[in-house]
């Protein structure tokens, strides 16, 4: 009020009787920063909304009770976890005369170890990828095929074992593994004494 | 011929609506978003191409570099019922006021005995203890462990009855890279002995480098 009052006087004392005018302001504001900021802000939570959830493995344990019933190796690896990120493994049945072959944890090693003895299941499951790309497979169906692959006879399956000096991360390393080369039917099961004496005399061999 | 004029069009269009949809749509997520709540140790959970979710009701069981042990469960009732039903068991008298203080807090590590103290302190001091506790103790002679999982279920039981099967409590591990496997063995031998077959191992994601 008081800034319009004086105004009036001012333009009275310049002599010249012209309207006063109020200046027309346009009513318009540019909004593009606020509109930018409100769509960061929105950005910003909608992610951390959906990324924020931590991601996890699922896992089943063989229940505890178990009869001792030896189950059918016939297609069967184990690996045994020690320190230093080291990994043994054998073929098969736990024999006197088995040998323990050392590998480690990188592309060539364990995965080529699972992908080659898996190559049933792995070949079976990218056929059927391919197939259901083809043919418009439902999700389901192909999930189930999947699973059904992975559990047939001529699949890999892979008993885990662990020593004292294993670290968890080796563990979650190894199950991750199996995942990634689609082996399905694995365990994680104790060690026996016989198996971490060998792991103790083992001498790379030639 | 006369020339044809255009109609000149602003290019200046009107936002209001945008923005209105804009400003409603950061409300919806800045008040339904649920901030991660402080944790009291680090743990550096190892890598994995597993993209499942943890589920919203879950046991945590917590493993750090240490082998500490760690649990939460969220849920004040919940908490409030299991707190009561340990300290039962152990001895441990907790009054009203230390209940309630105790359902509104997250990850501990101690025993029941040093609980009582731990929760008076403040949210500084708590992260202090934290550092110099031993995790709660989870071998065979002194398995509070065991019994919090118990009592938590329990708990969980009495508060929620006749929950789906698929809505029912799901128990987690989140274990340090670092961490000893024979503690991670020795807390699934814990929930084993409670039956619990299925977990979930918290892990974060990494990239499958076969598809």
């Amino acid at each position: 009020m008081a800034d319009v009052q004086t105004n009036d006087q001012d333009s009275g004392k310049g002599g010249k009787h012209k309207k006063v005018r109020a200046k027309k302001q346009s009513t318009h504001i540019d909004m593009t920063p606020m509109v930018d900021l409100a769509f960061l802000l929105l950005t910003f939570f909608m992610m951390t909304t959906t990324f924020g959830k931590p991601k996890t493995m699922e896992i089943n344990m063989p229940v505890k009770p178990e009869d001792n019933t030896k189950t059918e190796v016939n297609n069967a690896v184990t690996i045994l976890l020690t320190g230093d990120d080291k990994i043994y493994w054998y073929f098969g049945e736990l024999k006197p005369e088995t040998k323990l072959e050392l590998t480690n944890y990188s592309n060539d090693g364990l995965r080529k170890l699972f992908l080659d003895k898996n190559k049933f299941a792995v070949e079976r499951i990218k056929q059927l990828r391919t197939e259901s790309a083809t043919n418009n497979m439902a999700d389901s169906t192909l999930k189930r095929l999947e699973v059904g692959a992975k559990g047939a006879k001529q699949a890999l399956m892979v008993l885990v074992k662990a020593d004292d000096k294993a670290k968890y991360k080796n563990i979650v390393d190894v199950l991750d593994e199996l995942n990634i080369t689609m082996v399905g039917k694995y365990a994680i099961v104790d060690l026996a004494q016989q198996e971490f004496d060998l792991i103790n005399t083992f001498k790379p061999q030639p | 011929m006369p020339k044809v004029k255009m109609p000149k069009n602003s290019p200046s269009l009107d936002m209001t609506p945008m923005v209105d949809l804009a400003f409603l749509l950061v409300t919806f997520f800045m008040l339904t978003t649920q901030f991660r709540p402080d944790e009291p140790v680090i743990i550096d959970s190892p890598s994995s191409i597993s993209e499942k979710i943890l589920p919203d009701k879950v046991m945590v069981v917590a493993i750090d570099n240490k082998n500490r042990i760690f649990f939460n469960l969220e849920g004040k009732e919940i908490r409030k019922e299991m707190l009561q039903q340990m300290g039962d068991k152990y001895g441990v008298k907790f009054d009203d006021n230390e209940i309630m203080r105790f359902s509104i807090m997250s990850t501990f590590g101690m025993s029941v005995q040093q609980l009582k103290q731990f929760i008076t302190l403040d949210t500084e001091k708590r992260k202090e203890f934290m550092d110099k506790s031993e995790g709660i103790p989870y071998d065979s002679l002194n398995n509070q462990l065991g019994d919090w999982i118990r009592f938590g279920r329990l708990a969980d039981a009495q508060v929620n009855p006749d929950i789906p099967k698929e809505k029912q409590m799901r128990f987690a591990i989140k274990g340090d890279a670092q961490a000893n496997y024979t503690s991670v063995k020795r807390v699934i031998d814990i929930f084993q002995e409670m039956k619990v077959n299925r977990f979930n191992l918290i892990t974060t994601l990494e990239q499958n480098p076969i598809q």
